[in-house]
């Protein structure tokens, strides 16, 4: 199997095994899939992606029509010579998730550590479980 | 040059069910009290990771780049020795309590990748730096593997 069958087969994968909904709009670009990780916490929920190679300038977090869109742009390397050998994909990383509607938008925040992506995701206060006290 | 890569592409769930497989393998070990399969042993646990290592060569210095995000600077080990760059290190988990509703697709534990570099190497201005995810080694060549200019007077 050819290197680029392999990412194919590794991208549709992916798609099974994740939630993300992809948007219609084909981009010419080509782009990677982060691997993330979410936790589900009382607070809602936070998600990390990995995106070796970017720095803060570089990651876009947008929400949009109820969809979540990250974004992360690989800095140019600094390095002299030529490629001698080969394994990561010199592509900017994209993903694309659908949020949980209980999610308060105006709170979303992210910040980005070693290349790992954090984006904290709270639920609005309204949905927290809360004791309703008997009178 | 030797670089071997044990899991280039993720697969969370077929891992997870080597994990379990290895699980049943080392009971079943501990049962008979006796290795079942030295070969297994040798090369470790299935949930090892293997990150992304590039490498460039210029007249002057290889330069090893390692995709090793969300790691703790201290985390990373280097050594070499005859000629093999070894990096290895360990990835902790970030969430606190993976329990309720939680989605890995990320490799956590330990790593180690050799690296056998194609000439010889001046093992004092070897160098490294670790940034937005990136381990970059810098390693100048030693003197003799320096590619010389030898001019041939014709006579």
């Amino acid at each position: 199997m050819s290197t680029a069958q392999q990412e194919d087969l590794q991208q549709k994968e992916q798609q099974q095994l994740s939630t993300e909904s992809r948007p219609q709009s084909a981009e010419s670009r080509r782009f990677a899939t982060p691997l993330v990780d979410i936790e589900s916490t009382q607070d809602g929920y936070v998600l990390y992606a990995e995106m070796p190679g970017v720095s803060k300038d570089g990651i876009e977090v947008t929400v949009e029509n109820g969809d979540l869109l990250i974004v992360g742009h690989r800095r140019p390397l600094e390095v002299s010579g030529e490629p001698i050998y080969r394994e990561s994909r010199p592509y900017d990383f994209r993903r694309v998730y659908e949020l949980d509607p209980s999610i308060d938008t105006s709170r979303i925040s992210a910040r980005i550590e070693n290349g790992l992506l954090i984006v904290n995701l709270p639920k609005a206060e309204k949905v927290k479980p809360r004791r309703i006290e008997v009178e | 040059m030797n670089i071997q890569r044990f899991q280039r592409y993720s697969q969370p769930e077929l891992s997870r069910a080597f994990d379990r497989l290895a699980t049943l393998r080392e009971e079943t070990d501990s049962l008979f009290n006796t290795p079942f399969s030295p070969f297994f042993r040798t090369s470790g646990s299935f949930s090892t990771w293997s990150p992304a290592v590039d490498v460039y060569e210029d007249k002057d210095q290889f330069t090893v780049i390692a995709e090793v995000p969300g790691m703790k600077k201290e985390a990373l080990n280097l050594t070499l020795q005859n000629g093999v760059l070894t990096i290895s290190g360990e990835r902790e988990r970030e969430e606190k309590k993976p329990d309720q509703g939680f989605r890995s697709e990320r490799f956590v534990g330990r790593f180690q990748r050799s690296i056998t570099l194609p000439a010889s190497i001046d093992p004092s201005g070897v160098k490294a730096t670790y940034q937005d995810g990136l381990l970059k080694v810098m390693l100048p060549k030693s003197e003799e593997a320096k590619p010389k200019q030898i001019e041939v007077s014709v006579s």
